[in-house]
């Protein structure tokens, strides 16, 4: 029950470093009391927004992974509204679109050892070993069918 | 793949007049166009349009293996956007279907985040 979540937001260009500091803190409170984690807070600065919000032509932007259930999510985005100085906001579920990403990375890495045997340990794999390295051969023969005819 | 006949989505505001572009890019299956070329499908050469031949363009996620297009991604959607900002139809950049979908929705979330504009106008 542990989706994945990536919430960006934008907080007005004329508060200082600090109190963007204490939203963010917030805002990590609120998601590790709902029983969430926070991955990731990755501070994008400011960057000239490409229209007018609420009369501000740049924001500072801020990214948060976070790795919760829908309520927590709910929740935050309530908060997110709610705070004065956010002025956009956007949540993007990711926990599936990172399982297709892994699972066709585990495809990748099982045709690149199937054909790569002889030089197996050179293959330029960058891929850290898949937990579905099991994949069923059922799914991934056709699968490499499709590739290998695109 | 490769599919890269005239598309059944994009509303090229059903226009009896020529449509935008030019239009023989001659792929197989011409099924999907088939409401927009009623003489039949223009079967590798111009058709209606008197455009010479076009070349094969290939969807540059597929020959990139870029799996996933994130809406941060600005420099690399912008690729993908008109100098209007409208998003640029599947046609004249070649890409596949399955990566325009996904294209279109970073895009449109991008300019939700203000990280492209919706239009711009001068």
């Amino acid at each position: 029950m542990s989706r994945l979540y990536e919430a960006m937001f934008i907080v007005r260009p004329d508060v200082v470093e600090e109190e963007v500091d204490k939203l963010i803190a917030g805002f990590t409170a609120s998601v590790t009391n709902g029983g969430g984690v926070v991955k990731n807070v990755e501070k994008m600065g400011r960057r000239k927004l490409a229209y007018i919000v609420r009369k501000f032509n740049d924001g500072n932007y801020v990214l948060m992974t976070i790795e919760a259930g829908g309520a927590v999510v709910a929740e935050l985005e309530r908060r997110l509204r709610v705070s004065e100085p956010v002025i956009k906001f956007i949540t993007v579920r990711i926990d599936e679109e990172e399982k297709r990403l892994a699972k066709i990375k585990a495809i990748r890495a099982t045709r690149k050892k199937l054909s790569a045997e002889p030089a197996a340990s050179a293959a330029p794999a960058p891929v850290p070993a898949p937990p579905a390295a099991a994949a069923p051969p059922a799914t991934a023969a056709p699968v490499e069918a499709v590739q290998a005819s695109a | 793949m490769a599919d890269e006949t005239t598309t059944n989505r994009a509303p090229e505001g059903g226009s009896a007049a020529p449509t935008p572009g030019p239009g023989g890019s001659g792929g197989p299956g011409g099924g999907q166009g088939g409401e927009r070329r009623p003489g039949g499908r223009p079967g590798g050469g111009p058709g209606g349009r008197g455009k010479f031949f076009r070349r094969k363009k290939v969807c540059k996620f597929c020959t990139e293996k870029i799996d996933a297009i994130p809406y941060r991604d600005v420099r690399l959607l912008q690729q993908f956007v008109a100098e209007r900002g409208k998003i640029v139809p599947r046609r004249l950049t070649g890409v596949c279907t399955t990566h325009q979908r996904r294209l279109t929705r970073a895009i449109k979330q991008a300019r939700n985040i203000a990280l492209l504009p919706f239009a711009t106008h001068h």
